[in-house]
Parts: structure tokens; sequence; C-alpha cells
């Protein structure tokens, strides 16, 4: 069986699976009970300063976007950090890392941005025995207003700063968890890098309005008949993330900084899409908060098994590998032609295809053959563009299949095996051109 | 499946009774609901649309009930059926809407359009709304409609709405025709029919005329001459006979009228059931027989049908139905005589096969003990006070626009050459008789008798 053992900036855990900074981990019974059910690691859910804990609202704190069965799809928050007092919080850290060496205890802290701070809380927090930091520069709501989180992450001199004066006052790996909240994830990614950070995560959530409650008139969640921005979350942020982990790991000056994938992760499959593009470790919350802890149970089970079938014996061998193939549209190779081909054995004729093709696309697809409902593609039409393949309800009834030879049938080019990019593309007046 | 409470040997309480004529299917919750509208795939050019007599636009309203918005998903269903209520508890959408949906392919089973029509329906017509129909400017046109049925009423509703009036001739004391009279009670818990004529009836412009009997207090020419046209939805209302000995002993009854009886009552457990019932049928109308009289409490009941199952117009959910409530069906069974004294005491079917495709006695016979013998054979048109109009096998002849052999009158339903028996097929007939009659009333200049 595959080995899921990792590895991450010198943190060791026995699968690549951990609990985000979040409320699963606000409590030592929850981590317990996280560790009992087989999570890798934690990152304890964000401590801030000593003195009178942070308060949270008392009425909802969550609002959710379902899907069209009503699972639930993204999730938004507007819970702030820990509301328990530190010394509560870092008593039990200690307790949990000392009856479970074996797992990773990371410990998040959001601390104002004054290095006297962060020099108060670093030993107080190596004391209890945690393996490394994760400093907390992504929480959209609540305490950015107070000049923390996510005030911190949006500026990049800020991450620089704070996370130089942390690798300055403590021996523990530091993680920089980055905010999706900008324009450019490099930025900020290379910021933590030159700061000296030992790795990132990313993504924390990012800001949003999960709905409007039509009869308030008032953003969701409603306290008291208002709402206030949040942090979204669950599998609709997935793609979003991935893209922002592709970035770092592909791009020059940040590639090879460990990533910390976070963002919509629910299966071992999304675990794998996120190692595959460069993330050493994922962080899992929203799955959790929705199904409960035992979903880490088919995340080690599946990945153990795609990884035994595919021959991959270590998570270090996934790790970055699809990397290679992440590239920018410029590269693309416009002489490679698709065509969707529908396989009729399997079509149920709910004509969604064609109604897709016809109204927004292409007019590429057929209705009618003989009277009787008939969809087929038309290939002097079809620009290969996915559309009815995305939207055919039947797995695997649409196909795009690559024309290897002859004359597509659209352009009347004949098929060409020259990659042909845009940089050297006729079309382009910036054209370089080939020696 | 609703599994109803019956027995096999004793009685069933009243209770039992009253809770088997309770409600077949339950109405769906709203979260139900709307997870199961998920499941619709929003077809182009839907099959299930295309299948529905009345084309009701079923993407659209299963897409309504998805979106929280079931009350514009119920005003979907009734601008194309405005007794969708109705056809959501009876229509054999296993063999319309529902056997052509493509999600069977995918996931072995329809979406529940019946169910799905029926929560919306239901939900509007619960809520104390004016009606969502509003009737066009005055014609002054009115017709008079014999027969307060699906057919019937659909015509009035549609002529109304298009701003003309319409006088209903009912000879029941009630309006539904089938609905109120004809069904099963468990299809039509909660006296659903009479307040889907009640909510029909707010778009205004029409009148009922309880009591009337066409060839007796209503007569054709005179409606000619009082009325700017006339619409005949008088429906199927003799039922047929078979001329076998022992027909005439005590305890045997047409089906429909045991039916009629059953609808009528105030309280089911009144009815009085015997132990062993035998029906004579094959369709829908046999089967409901069959099933209330194990709901009432028979000990055994018999469906006897001279066919194979195949042949069977009963469509295959109400068999299983049924079968699953204790009725014994038993196939290629023609009934021969029907013995006894004074009361039945059994029916001797001849056993039957088929020879080259026609029903042949194999030469054994059967006998079930009886001591109630339903007939459910089928029923056809009263035909008196129609004596003027043309027929064709029994019923009355139309034209493509529902016309009949007169100028002027227009038939629809059941009691049409081209009826189908479905209650469906009935209110698109009405609907479409209606908009025909509206056209050429617009089309050309009339003298309004009544104006």
């Amino acid at each position: 069986m595959a080995n899921l053992h990792t590895e991450f900036a010198g943190i060791k855990s026995p699968n690549p699976f951990w609990l985000a900074s979040a409320p699963p981990t606000d409590k030592e019974y929850n981590v317990v009970r996280a560790f009992e059910a087989g999570w890798g690691g934690v990152v304890w859910k964000t401590l801030g300063e000593e003195g009178p804990p942070v308060v949270n609202v008392n009425g909802p704190r969550y609002g959710a976007v379902h899907n069209s069965d009503r699972r639930l799809f993204g999730l938004n928050n507007i819970e702030l950090i820990t509301d328990r007092p530190l010394e509560v919080n870092l008593r039990e850290i200690k307790n949990v890392k000392r009856n479970w060496p074996d797992r990773a205890m990371v410990v998040s802290l959001m601390v104002p941005c004054e290095e006297e701070a962060w020099k108060r809380i670093l030993p107080l927090v190596e004391d209890t025995g945690a393996d490394g930091i994760e400093l907390n520069f992504g929480c959209p709501h609540g305490m950015s207003e107070r000049g923390m989180g996510a005030a911190v992450g949006q500026v990049p001199e800020y991450i620089e700063m704070v996370t130089r004066w942390c690798k300055q006052h403590t021996r523990m790996p530091v993680i920089v968890k980055l905010t999706p909240n900008i324009t450019d994830i490099r930025y900020p990614a290379r910021a933590a890098k030159s700061g000296g950070a030992d790795a990132v995560s990313m993504i924390n959530t990012i800001n949003s309005i999960i709905g409007v409650d039509l009869d308030q008139m008032a953003p969701m969640p409603t306290v008291g008949g208002k709402g206030t921005h949040g942090g979204y979350c669950g599998p609709a942020v997935k793609p979003i993330a991935l893209n922002m982990v592709a970035e770092v790991a592909r791009n020059g000056d940040t590639a090879g900084i460990p990533i910390s994938g976070i963002g919509g992760i629910e299966t071992w499959r999304d675990a794998a899409e996120f190692m595959a593009l460069g993330a050493g470790n994922v962080q899992v919350c929203t799955a959790a908060m929705t199904y409960g802890f035992r979903i880490v149970e088919e995340m080690i089970d599946g990945l153990s098994r795609w990884m035994d079938e595919n021959g991959y014996n270590s998570v270090d061998q996934i790790v970055g590998r699809a990397v290679p193939q992440v590239t920018d549209w410029q590269h693309l190779n416009l002489n490679y032609v698709a065509k969707a081909v529908i396989d009729q054995d399997s079509c149920i004729k709910c004509g969604r295809c064609h109604i897709a093709c016809e109204d927004t696309s292409h007019q590429a697809i057929t209705s009618m053959k003989d009277g009787e409902r008939f969809f087929e593609v038309i290939d002097e039409e079809c620009v290969g563009c996915n559309l009815c393949v995305n939207v055919c309800p039947v797995e695997n009834c649409i196909t795009m299949e690559q024309m290897t030879e002859g004359v597509d049938p659209r352009t009347n080019q004949p098929i060409s095996d020259n990659h042909l990019e845009w940089t050297a593309h006729p079309n382009n007046p910036m054209r370089t051109q080939a020696e | 499946m609703k599994t109803f409470k019956t027995t096999s040997n004793g009685t069933l309480s009243n209770d039992d009774i009253e809770e088997n004529f309770d409600d077949l299917h339950p109405l769906l919750s709203n979260g139900n609901a709307v997870v199961e509208a998920s499941r619709c795939l929003y077809c182009y050019d839907a099959p299930c649309m295309n299948a529905c007599p009345t084309k009701i636009d079923i993407p659209k309203f299963i897409k309504q009930i998805h979106t929280h918005d079931p009350d514009s998903a119920a005003e979907t269903i009734l601008t194309s059926n405005i007794l969708g209520g109705t056809c959501a508890r009876v229509c054999p959408t296993e063999e319309l809407c529902e056997e052509v949906c493509v999600v069977n392919e995918t996931e072995g089973a329809p979406v529940k359009i019946g169910e799905l029509q029926r929560f919306a329906v239901d939900g509007l017509m619960q809520k104390t709304r004016p009606h969502p129909f509003k009737r066009g400017a005055e014609t002054g046109v009115t017709f008079a409609v014999i027969g307060a049925g699906p057919a019937g009423l659909a015509f009035a509703h549609r002529f109304a709405m298009l701003g003309n009036q319409a006088v209903i001739f009912e000879k029941r004391e009630k309006a539904g025709g089938l609905n109120e009279y004809g069904l099963a009670g468990y299809k039509m818990a909660d006296d659903f029919a009479q307040k889907e004529i009640d909510f029909l009836m707010g778009i205004g412009g029409i009148e009922i005329r309880y009591g009337q009997t066409l060839g007796d207090t209503v007569l054709l020419d005179q409606l000619q001459a009082d009325f700017d046209g006339v619409f005949i939805g008088v429906g199927l209302s003799n039922a047929n006979q078979l001329n076998i000995p022992g027909i005439d002993l005590t305890g045997v009854e047409d089906a429909i009228d045991f039916i009629d009886r059953l609808r009528c009552a105030p309280a089911k457990a009144h009815i009085k059931i015997d132990s062993d019932v035998v029906v004579i049928g094959g369709g829908n109308t046999a089967i409901d027989a069959a099933v209330q009289a194990r709901c009432l409490g028979a000990e055994s009941v018999t469906l006897a049908y001279r066919r194979g199952q195949d042949a069977m117009s009963a469509t295959d959910w109400e068999q299983l139905l049924a079968t699953t409530n204790g009725v014994n069906i038993i196939h290629w069974a023609n009934p021969r005589e029907i013995t006894g004294s004074s009361d039945v005491e059994a029916v001797v079917f001849d056993k039957m096969k088929s020879v080259d495709g026609k029903l042949t006695p194999t030469g054994e016979t059967i006998t079930v003990q009886a001591d109630m013998v339903l007939m459910a054979i089928g029923q056809s048109m009263a035909e008196t006070g129609l004596e003027d109009i043309a027929l064709e096998g029994g019923k009355i002849k139309i034209g493509p626009q529902y016309q009949t052999s007169i100028a002027g009158i227009y038939a629809g339903g059941d009691c049409t050459a081209t009826g189908t028996d479905l209650t469906v097929q009935a209110v698109e007939d009405g609907k479409q008789a209606a908009i025909f009659a509206d056209t050429q009333l617009r089309s050309k200049s009339v003298r309004h008798k009544r104006s």
C-alpha cells in the first residue's frame, strides 16, 4: 500500500490530510476526535494575544449555497478567531501534542501588527511542543477591520515584515496562510518567501456575501436585521484555490516553496489534484463541518488505492507532477483539433447538448433525423469547445476526439502535427519568427 | 405504493376503512419536491411535454418548483390543463409523461412528474388567492354545455376565459362527472373534485344547472334556440351488460354504480361489502372496484379478465396496486354464467386461450365462489336526446375542430368517436373545442341569441 506519510516544511504526519484552522480545531475535544478518526494533523484555530478574548456574534455565523439536490456547495462564515482564553488553548494544545506525538500540530496565530505582540506569543506556543505555526493573514471579516487577518495579507510588505519577526523569534517552522482577496497571489507568496517563510498555505476564505434574505432585505447570515461580508469556502472555491496553488508552484521566484493546499477539498481526488499542482499536503475544513470527521477514512483509502493503481509509492511522487503542464494560453497548440462525438448508445436524448450549442454556441448539434429525436455533432460547425460535454447529464456519452489526420471540415485546413502557438501564429502581429 | 388495511378473515374496523380511503399518495413536502425537481434534466423539446395530451410545459413547471416558485408552476400547469389537480392524481403517468422521461434511462425511474404537478396545483389551490386567470373582454356569446365532467368543465373554463359565457347542464346533483362519481375514493380524497370545481368556477362567466337530464329536461333543439352554440361532453354513462345466465341475480352490480355509491357515501364504512367479491373486467374501473372492495373489508376479491395480462387496459401500476393489496387477478377467464338461486353464489368461467389471435374456450371451466359480482366490461354513451347527431361506433362523430354533424354544436371527451377514456384527453378536447368555437365565432358576425 502506498505510503501516505508526509513531511511538510519539516513537520511529519502520517498522512497529508490536515484539518484547517477553523471551528473544528478550536478545542481539545474536537481535535482528539479528529485524531481518533485518522486525521494526519491539525492547524489549531487561530489564537489571538493574551487578554480578554474576542467576542463572537450570538446569532448565525454561517450561510450556505446549496446544490440542486441541497448538498452544501459553498459556506461562508463570520466567525472570528478563537473566543476562548489563550491559556486554555495553550494548555489543551500541549495536552493533545503530548498524547498524539505522531500527528502534526500547527498553531494558527493572529496578533496585532507589532513586533512585541508576536514576540510575546511565540514562546508561549513553542512551549506547548507544537510542530509549527501558521500566520493567519487571511480572514476577510471582522479581524481585518482591526488591522489583522486579510488587512495584513493584502499588503506584501507587512507579510514580509511579520514573517521575518516570526522567523527571528521562534525556531518553529513558519507557514504563511495567504488570502485570495488580492489580484495576484504571486505577490504575497513572494513576500512570504522573502520574509523567510518555511511554507505557504492557501487559500483562506474568499470575501463574500452568501445571499440576501429578501424578506428582511438583508445579507445572510442575518444578525438582528443586518448582515456583513464573510469568508467563503467549500467545494465552490476549489477552482480558485487550484489556480492560486498552481501559480505559486510554477512561478519562477516562488516555485519550490512548500504549499499546503486549502480550498473546497472534500474527496481524495480533490486532494490529489491539489498535490499534482504542487501542494505538499492539504487542509480540509468545510467537508468535515458538513459530514463529520470520518470522511478522512474515504480520503485515505481513496488516495492510497489511486496511488497503488497508478504506481505511486509515496506522496512526494505526486506533488507537483502536473505543474509542468500548466502553461500560459499563448503557449497552447493552436494546431490541436478536437471534435465532440456523441455515443448514440448511451445518449438518452434529453437534447441539452443541442439547445446549449444551438442557443449559445455554434449550431453544431442536430435535434432531429427522419422525424425522430436525434442528436449528432455537425463536424463542419463544431469548434471543439466542450460545452456539450459539460452540459450532458450522462458521463462519457459525449467525448472530445482529437483529429490526427485529414482536413478539419470546419476550417478546411489540413491537420498538422506541428506545434503552432500564438507567439508564432501568423495572425499575431507581435509574433516571434521561428529560427 | 400504499398498502391498505385488508383482511382475509374477519372485518375491518371503521377507522381502518376510513384510513383506507385517505390519499393514495401523500403530498410531497416542500423539501422533497425541490429535491425531486432537481432530477429533471430540463430537456430540449421535452418528450414528457409531447406525451401529455394537454401539452403542459413540464420542464418549465418543474424548474419553477425547483426555483422555489411553486405558484408559478401551478399557473404553468393550469394554463394548459385547468384540471391539472385531478390529472396529477389519476393520469396514467407511467404510460404518458413519465414513460418517456429520459431520466428512466439514467436512473431507472422517471422524475415524479405527477406528484410534482400535484404539489404545485394543490399548493396554489390551498391558498386563498384570486383565480389566476382573467377573462377577456366580454363577447356577449353564451354556449350551453351538456355535462359537467372533465370535458365540459374544461370547455366552460376556456370559453369563459376567452370572454364568453357558459351554462352547464348537469344531470346529477354535483359537478365533476367521473372525477366526482367514477374514481376510487382514495384517488380523490378530501372532496378534491368539488374543491377543484370551486376553484375553476372562480374565473366567472360559468353557471351550472343541476338535475338537468338530456332528452328530458334538456332538449338539444331548445338549447340551439336559446344559446349561441352547444358543447356536448356527456361521457359514457351506460355500463355495458353481459348477456349470460344469472346476470339478474341479487348481488350482481355494475362496477361504476358500486364506485358511485362509495363516492356518495358520507362514511365509507356504511357501505356493506360481502366477503367474496368477483370483479369482471380488465380496465382501471375494474381495478378501482376490486381494490375498494378490499378496502371495505372483502375477504376475497377476484378480478377476472378474459384475455392475458398484456391485453388488460389497466396500467401495470394499477394492476400492481391491486395485487399488492390482495386482489387475485385471473387471466384467460371468460364469464359463462352466474349461479345462485336468488342471491349470487358463484361465477363460472370458461378458461380461454388465444388461437391465432382469436379468443377461444379451452373446454375447461373455473368456478369462483361469490356473493357479490361487479361488472366492469366497459361503458357506452347514452344516446337519449342525441338522436339528431351523427354517431360513429355508438359515439359522437366529430371533425378536426370538434364540430359535430350539426353546425354550432361541438363535442369532446369520452363521448366522441376519438375519445380515449383519459381524463386528460377530455380536458384537452374541451379546451381545444372552446378555442375553435371562439375562433369561429370571432371570424363571422354572430347574432347573440341571449343578448
